[in-house]
């Protein structure tokens, strides 16, 4: 077991440890007591980079998942702290902001309130726009955005758009009369 | 705190004081102030043997806005290299609109990079073309359903020539130059008109999905 499960289980009641391979594994904390696990991991443990913070929406079960992933280049170890989040029907899940501990958490941080509407309240510039210019809608990356009717409405789809299964396609394509012609052959060249 | 009238105002686009060399304070609207508020108004498109000798000259100096819009601009640097070398066919790279005639789209144009493409194409001194390259900007390609990229690329902008595939390769693209220099010769690349005499319906189109537009109607 890699540096530091140990005092994450014992200290900050971190439970569901998945290793997935030797120097790598996801754990998951309680969201009161994330940011101080964090701490420990990065002061304490050698945890020192923060590779980045991502989040899942679980729409079925009413949870929205924060990953932070941690990185110790001594050992040449990761952790991925899980936080799971009440998810609110509009957005709008809050969370303390850690970039007093890294200064670019603050750019992860605004990217998540804009594509998933995960607040961090006091981390600075988070409200600014940042991939999306002037965006009035739910944060696209919720399950319950739906994307396709989204750029139906917004922009003008042009006609004729077609979707063909490839074998079935290129059979018709080549022996129009016979489409089943090839596959028959095929058969036949396997069975003789 | 006061609440913003335009809250999409870039900053150094603000209404603010400025004081003059003589010390008198003077208001400054940089919307207003440092760009033209005139309408755009079409060119003159002459006819006779003259206006087919600009033609040809027009034709067989393409100069191309180095502006990689999408995954398309990775068939550019092969194009400019020796392998395929338009510069044999009077195409080459120009580093700013001003300069610039023809403006490759080259693939999937994101909302956020349309606005920068329609700043650059209205610098872009007339006669102009647009070449469209991909799939994307025909129908939308792979990209049809993201909420981010645009669809067709004709609804904001005039195109010349489309250049379909994903990716089309350089040999493509060279072809699509030649479609567009015979456009030319024939007389029939004054698309640049066509988007100033239907302006309001481009502009229509373009704040649609540009909802924080804080740049100037028409950037000359």
């Amino acid at each position: 077991m890699q540096k530091g499960i140990n005092n994450l289980i014992e200290k900050f009641g971190a439970s569901d440890l998945v290793e997935r391979r030797s120097g790598l594994s996801f754990i998951t904390v309680d969201q009161t007591k994330a940011v101080a696990a964090i701490t420990h991991l990065k002061d304490i443990d050698g945890y020192t980079v923060l590779s980045f913070i991502t989040a899942a929406d679980w729409i079925e079960d009413g949870k929205m998942q924060l990953t932070y992933m941690l990185n110790n280049p001594a050992e040449v170890a990761e952790i991925a702290i899980r936080v799971m989040l009440e998810r609110k029907k509009e957005a709008g899940e809050s969370m303390e902001t850690i970039h007093h501990l890294w200064p670019n958490a603050k750019k992860w941080q605004q990217e998540l309130k804009e594509m998933y509407g995960v607040d961090f309240p006091t981390s600075p510039g988070v409200n600014d726009s940042f991939i999306l210019e002037g965006w009035d809608d739910m944060p696209p990356n919720r399950r319950d955005f739906d994307t396709k009717q989204y750029a139906e409405d917004t922009f003008f789809p042009r006609g004729g758009r077609v979707t063909h299964d490839p074998a079935t396609y290129m059979r018709e394509q080549l022996d129009p009369k016979d489409p089943q012609y090839y596959t028959k052959k095929k058969k036949k060249d396997i069975n003789s | 705190m006061e609440e913003k009238k335009d809250k999409f105002l870039a900053p150094e686009n603000e209404v603010r004081q400025v004081s003059a060399p003589d010390g008198s304070i003077i208001e400054v609207d940089p919307l207003k102030d440092y760009f033209s508020q005139e309408k755009p108004e079409p060119y003159k498109v002459g006819s006779g043997p003259v206006e087919n000798f600009l033609n040809w000259a027009r034709a067989e100096s393409l100069w191309v806005l180095g502006f990689g819009t999408g995954c398309g601009s990775i068939e550019i640097p092969p194009l400019v290299t020796p392998r395929f070398d338009m510069y044999r066919f009077g195409v080459q790279m120009r580093a700013t609109p001003r300069q610039s005639n023809v403006f490759i789209i080259s693939g999937y144009l994101a909302i956020k990079t349309l606005k920068r493409a329609i700043r650059a194409y209205e610098q872009m001194p007339s006669p102009k073309y647009i070449v469209a390259l991909g799939s994307c900007t025909i129908n939308g390609g792979m990209y049809y359903d993201s909420y981010n990229t645009i669809n067709r690329l004709d609804q904001y902008l005039p195109v010349d020539a489309y250049i379909a595939g994903c990716m089309p390769r350089p040999e493509a693209l060279l072809a699509g130059f030649a479609e567009l220099k015979k456009l030319i010769k024939a007389g029939k690349g004054h698309k640049a008109n066509e988007y100033v005499e239907n302006l309001e319906w481009y502009k229509t189109n373009q704040k649609k999905i540009i909802k924080d537009w804080n740049m100037p109607d028409y950037n000359w």
